[in-house]
């Protein structure tokens, strides 16, 4: 049963409430971008955050057989541990197949995760400059690009890739 | 109650093959035992054929109480499958045994975990959260910070986008429901709304998609609509009253209700925000999936509307005709379960299943249904409704439009995902149970 004077301080509880969460705890410390810079390793599409640096696919070929074949097989064929990095179907189906080729949209994404997680076992191992030559490399494989051709900030994002406009955004109301 | 003259009086079928009406889940238990004799004579010896005695522990003083509780040693089975023990450089999943729980909470050491870059081992002291890009301040918070910060307890569902892949098979795979459904499971998450934070940082009107990433070795990352960040996305630290389990992205993780689980970033380090995705690995390749007619769907954020029966379900024996309860989960994306149907013969025939409370928007609800069995063979099904209208689509329908494979995949294979049609169990005249297309 609510009399006035409860009413009165259930809306004073509320208006305090309403003032604490409007101000909210303020903990967060500021940063500057600067300080952030170590960690903002998010590269876009168009070529956005893509590191000084560059390389071509025949220093690609030597890193490739020291730190990639192990795992994704000789000339990028695959093997049991990690997937091929050329060949493949010319469509990639409900059967398998996604390739580099046939599949990603964007080269920048190569470089993206090449440099976030590759090699599996030793991450963050490669320099710019070896992430580069080894996004060259399998681009040159999949002849995307020429074997001559350089990658680096500005060349990388202009590569076009086969399957760019392959897909379609399944819920673009919830974007 | 008075006691009814037919003890099956009030054991109304509902539907074909044995479905009986979910009243009878209230009824007492004078009704099942009349229910269970009339199924199998000689059901009723065993219990009292014997004089009883006493088990060793009853006899002897029992062990200490330990720190940290475990499950029985008679329950040293009900355990994860998990698919790389050896740690070999890939990545490792962990399917939760559906079929050996019961209610909707899945015990956190029993969680399904999927880890692209194994499990870090954070130390909480030294981890911090980032918001930056376009914001009006870019801050850093620590975890002492953040416990500060009101919380906010929901339980939900995460499931992994490719669960239950292996239905997208050409011909029913055989293997249990931890094998087929177990990529997914529910918990209470307590945490801080990221809402809060982002409105401290200060959101700049151009931002329209936010990239969170992880401080695991491949720095995982994965774009995500500013809306469903500014909406009901959460940074869990707490799952089932205890912190997140290592699994889970201790110290912390993001939690999108209803989303892909992918996106639920774990080990949380930075979220960035942008005027476009970033179209990372798992947002342009991993997780895009391929049509019949050769284009991929992209950015399938919801898990939508889904049911799986959990018991009876393969792996399982029905010992005998009689009473049986076939319970099972639903769970939806896109709000809370409305109603599931149960069918025993294949689809033909459809009752309604009880649903347990609470019935939650995005979390698993536990339904039941009572069954008479016969003893014949049959086919259980459910299906599911969400309050936003959705229904769970049946297998034909929704390979119709989605596709399947041209030949019969390992079951731990991918071929696409978001599969969320109906799943058959056919029940033999042995009891045994499998997994069939109907």
């Amino acid at each position: 049963m609510s009399t006035p004077k409860a009413l009165l301080v259930a809306t004073c509880v509320l208006l305090s409430v309403a003032a604490a969460s409007a101000q909210g705890p303020k903990l967060g410390r500021p940063v500057t971008e600067a300080d952030i810079a170590p960690w903002d390793i998010s590269i876009m599409p168009d070529g956005t955050g893509l590191p000084a640096g560059a390389g071509t696919a025949a220093q690609g070929a030597k890193l490739y057989a020291e730190r990639c074949s192990a795992c994704h097989g000789d000339n990028g064929k695959g093997s049991e541990h990690g997937a091929a990095m050329v060949g493949g179907p010319a469509r990639a189906s409900l059967d398998g197949g996604k390739t580099i080729k046939n599949y990603w949209p964007y080269a920048t994404t190569i470089f993206d995760f090449v440099r976030r997680a590759m090699p599996y076992s030793e991450p963050n191992s490669l320099s710019n400059d070896e992430v580069y030559a080894i996004t060259a490399y399998i681009l040159a494989l999949n002849e995307l690009i020429g074997q001559g051709d350089t990658m680096n900030a500005q060349t990388l994002p202009k590569v076009i890739m086969p399957n760019r406009d392959g897909f379609i955004v399944r819920f673009p109301d919830r974007i | 109650m008075a006691l009814k003259r037919n003890p099956y009086a009030n054991l109304d079928p509902v539907a074909g093959n044995g479905l009986l009406h979910r009243r009878a889940l209230l009824r007492s238990g004078a009704i099942f035992a009349g229910a269970a004799a009339a199924g199998s004579a000689g059901s009723m010896t065993g219990a009292g054929a014997e004089s009883l005695k006493d088990g060793p522990w009853s006899l002897e003083a029992g062990s200490v109480i330990p720190a940290y509780g475990v499950p029985s040693r008679f329950e040293k089975d009900v355990i994860r499958a998990v698919d790389n023990p050896d740690n070999v450089p890939r990545n490792s999943r962990a399917r939760t045994p559906h079929h050996q729980l019961q209610g909707i909470i899945t015990p956190n050491p029993l969680h399904f975990t999927i880890c692209h870059g194994g499990i870090p081992d954070i130390d909480p002291a030294q981890h911090k959260l980032v918001i930056h890009g376009l914001v009006k301040q870019p801050l850093v918070f620590t975890l002492e910070e953040l416990a500060r910060y009101p919380h906010t307890s929901r339980i939900g569902f995460v499931e992994c986008g490719g669960n239950s892949a292996p239905l997208f098979s050409n011909e029913p795979i055989q293997a249990s429901v931890q094998a087929l459904h177990g990529l997914a499971s529910c918990a209470e998450w307590t945490g801080v709304l990221l809402s809060t934070l982002l409105e401290e940082a200060g959101v700049q009107p151009e931002a329209k998609w936010m990239i969170a990433e992880g401080a695991d070795a491949p720095r995982l990352s994965r774009s995500v609509p500013l809306a469903k960040g500014l909406d009901d996305a959460m940074i869990a630290l707490y799952q089932n009253g205890e912190r997140i389990n290592p699994g889970q992205g201790y110290p912390m993780r993001l939690w999108l209700p209803g989303y892909e689980g992918n996106m639920n970033v774990k080990y949380l380090r930075r979220i960035k925000l942008t005027t476009e995705p970033a179209m990372s690995y798992y947002e342009s390749r991993t997780y895009a999936q391929v049509l019949p007619n050769g284009k991929s769907y992209r950015f399938y954020f919801l898990q939508e509307v889904k049911s799986f029966i959990t018991h009876p379900s393969p792996g399982h024996q029905l010992r005998e005709p009689g009473y049986h309860e076939i319970s099972g989960v639903a769970y939806s994306g896109t709000g809370r379960i409305t109603k599931v149907m149960v069918s025993a013969d294949g689809g033909k025939s459809w009752g309604q299943a009880a649903l347990q409370d609470p019935v939650l928007p995005k979390a698993f609800t536990r339904f039941r249904m009572p069954w008479r069995w016969d003893g014949g063979p049959a086919v259980l099904q459910s299906r599911a409704w969400d309050e936003s209208g959705n229904m769970q689509p049946t297998r034909a329908e929704f390979v119709a439009v989605r596709g399947q494979t041209s030949r019969p995949p390992p079951v731990g294979a991918f071929p696409s995902q978001h599969f969320n049609a109906i799943t058959s169990w056919a029940v033999d005249q042995k009891g045994g149970v499998r997994h069939v297309y109907a």
